[in-house]
């Protein structure tokens, strides 16, 4: 009787979120997930017709290959990179708080804000190139060759190191000192101390950071989008302007199709992180 | 090795936060000056665009300019500011209870559903934005500021921030209020609220962030110009009214600047939070 009543009361803060939630998110998608194996204008029942035209379709391959492409490059790029500066951070402990903010300040930065700041500096006539000429670098075409695809990775890397860094600093904090302090009485130096100590425990908070790397990854469509549109490059094509076209378009039928199979990668994801998470417990 | 990785972390600090600078240095120029600067990027001239500093003549002209002779201005500020007021406000009356009942009681399906709702916060605006149209479409949402605001007030993220907070009071304190005969309701403004606020806080500051910079949804969503939020009236500038521009992008990041300094703790054990099991 106990147990039910604390049910009751458990669901009644939870109700008016629930709902909502519902209406605006869950529903919608089970419809999505419907709509996907039907025709959009006949309405009828097409079976795997629509999974088949988008797998078919030369910009959905497009960009699928270039949104893997750019995870794989900046995934372990951002990972190395926060790795090390959060290492460093740690070691040398002067300003640590100022550099933390300054390293998260792109986070607070409006996309819409940088968008000047990225035409004048991707320009090819810009202060990049303008850089590179006095380090008598030949000129690159940012923005209508595949260095175009740079362009994404800086954007990404700009707004998602401090993000790391703080995981990664969260991580190393969690290392019990004594750890160390045996190590360094059996004699272990500073590298064996990295090796075998500080390595093997930051493993547990590795695949978060990918994982949540990868969907924050997502958002480099707007730093891309204000920069180039709605067709960019070919290199810079990724899933998220496919989306926004076809969406333009009303090619519903076919969205549908792509949400579902996106999403579907997206739930594996989570499903491995979530494994992850039980097992540290 | 010492020096080294100094002048690595200072390097990396000062690319982060260049940006700003070159804002702001931008913003204070006379458009003789930027022209001059920047001419290669604007009309596409020989040599290659520069940058100073300081400005030569610093001004407030730009600032001027965009305050007093573009009145589009002040309506998309204003779209922005009702944009993240509504967001969080709704965010809060709807979001906590919810995080404090997850946290806080068990019912059956309790798992299920939480497992529901770290899935859709992990869920990317495209691969939700074909059922967000329909929903819109259905209520008539479509162009309204409303359509904007309602399915993020919905968001799951605050939720989940928020419960990994209030997982973390003490049963025992809970216990003994109720053995005192406090009420859940009593319970939840007395204990949760307070030991509860830097979750509150926490979900504030990243949610502040998020909808200032709200940009995929309006796009999508927003046919009239008049409802645009900042994010999409700064791209719409072109490079010949490059002062205009740099105010606009400064004024744009004040606000997010103030939240950001003023939140930072927060900001960070919220980053925190969210991936560290504690």
């Amino acid at each position: 009787m106990r147990k039910r009543r604390e049910a009751v009361k458990g669901l009644m803060f939870i109700l008016p979120s629930f709902v909502g939630v519902c209406i605006f998110w869950v529903v919608p998608y089970l419809d999505v997930i419907r709509r996907s194996f039907f025709g959009a204008v006949s309405g009828e029942f097409t079976g795997m017709r629509n999974y088949r035209t988008i797998f078919e379709n030369q910009a959905f391959q497009l960009a699928v290959e270039n949104t893997l492409r750019f995870f794989a490059v900046c995934i372990p790029f951002l990972i190395l990179l926060s790795l090390m500066t959060a290492i460093f951070l740690t070691r040398e402990k002067s300003h640590l708080q100022l550099k933390k903010s300054l390293f998260l300040l792109p986070m607070a930065i409006p996309v819409a804000s940088v968008v000047v700041l990225w035409k004048v500096l991707f320009h090819s006539r810009g202060l990049l190139n303008h850089f590179l000429s006095l380090l008598s670098v030949r000129e690159i075409d940012w923005m209508n060759t595949g260095a175009s695809f740079g362009v994404l990775v800086i954007s990404y890397l700009w707004r998602n190191l401090g993000y790391d860094v703080i995981l990664w600093t969260a991580g190393i904090a969690g290392i019990p000192l004594s750890l160390y302090d045996a190590a360094k009485v059996d004699g272990a130096g500073e590298w064996m101390c990295f090796w075998k100590i500080t390595l093997p425990n930051l493993m547990g908070s590795l695949f978060t950071i990918v994982v949540l790397s990868i969907l924050n990854g997502f958002r480099v469509y707007r730093e891309a989008y204000l920069v180039a549109g709605d067709y960019p490059q070919k290199e810079m094509y990724l899933l998220q302007h496919l989306f926004n076209n076809w969406y333009r378009d009303l090619a519903l039928d076919k969205m549908a199709a792509a949400a579902v199979v996106t999403g579907i990668v997206i739930m594996l994801l989570i499903a491995v992180l979530g494994y992850t998470w039980t097992k540290e417990e | 090795m010492k020096k080294i990785m100094s002048v690595f972390l200072w390097l990396l600090a000062f690319l982060c936060v260049f940006p700003v600078f070159f804002m702001i240095t931008g913003s204070l120029m006379g458009s003789t000056e930027l022209k001059e600067l920047l001419l290669p990027v604007m009309e596409g001239g020989s040599g290659y665009a520069s940058w100073k500093c300081f400005p030569q003549y610093p001004t407030l002209k730009s600032y001027v300019e965009l305050l007093i002779d573009t009145p589009g201005f002040y309506a998309m500020m204003w779209n922005t500011v009702k944009i993240a007021a509504g967001v969080l406000a709704g965010q809060m009356i709807v979001g906590i209870p919810a995080a404090w009942g997850f946290a806080r009681f068990h019912f059956p399906f309790r798992k299920t559903l939480f497992m529901i709702y770290i899935a859709l916060m992990m869920m990317p605006f495209q691969v939700m934005m074909l059922s967000s149209y329909l929903v819109l479409d259905r209520w008539g949402q479509i162009d309204t500021l409303e359509g904007i605001i309602l399915p993020a007030v919905f968001s799951t993220f605050p939720v989940f921030l928020m419960y990994r907070f209030f997982v973390g009071i003490p049963e025992a304190l809970i216990e003994s209020a109720r053995l005192d005969g406090g009420g859940e309701i009593m319970i939840f403004l007395k204990i949760g609220l307070p030991l509860g606020s830097p979750g509150i806080i926490s979900a504030t500051v990243l949610g502040f962030l998020e909808y200032w910079n709200l940009l995929e949804q309006p796009m999508a969503f927003l046919k009239s110009k008049e409802l645009w939020p900042l994010s999409l009236f700064l791209p719409a500038v072109g490079m010949e009214q490059a002062g205009i521009a740099f105010a606009a992008s400064v004024v744009a990041l004040c606000p997010a600047l103030l939240v950001f300094l003023a939140g930072q703790d927060y900001l960070e054990q919220g980053i925190i939070s969210t991936a560290v099991k504690e």
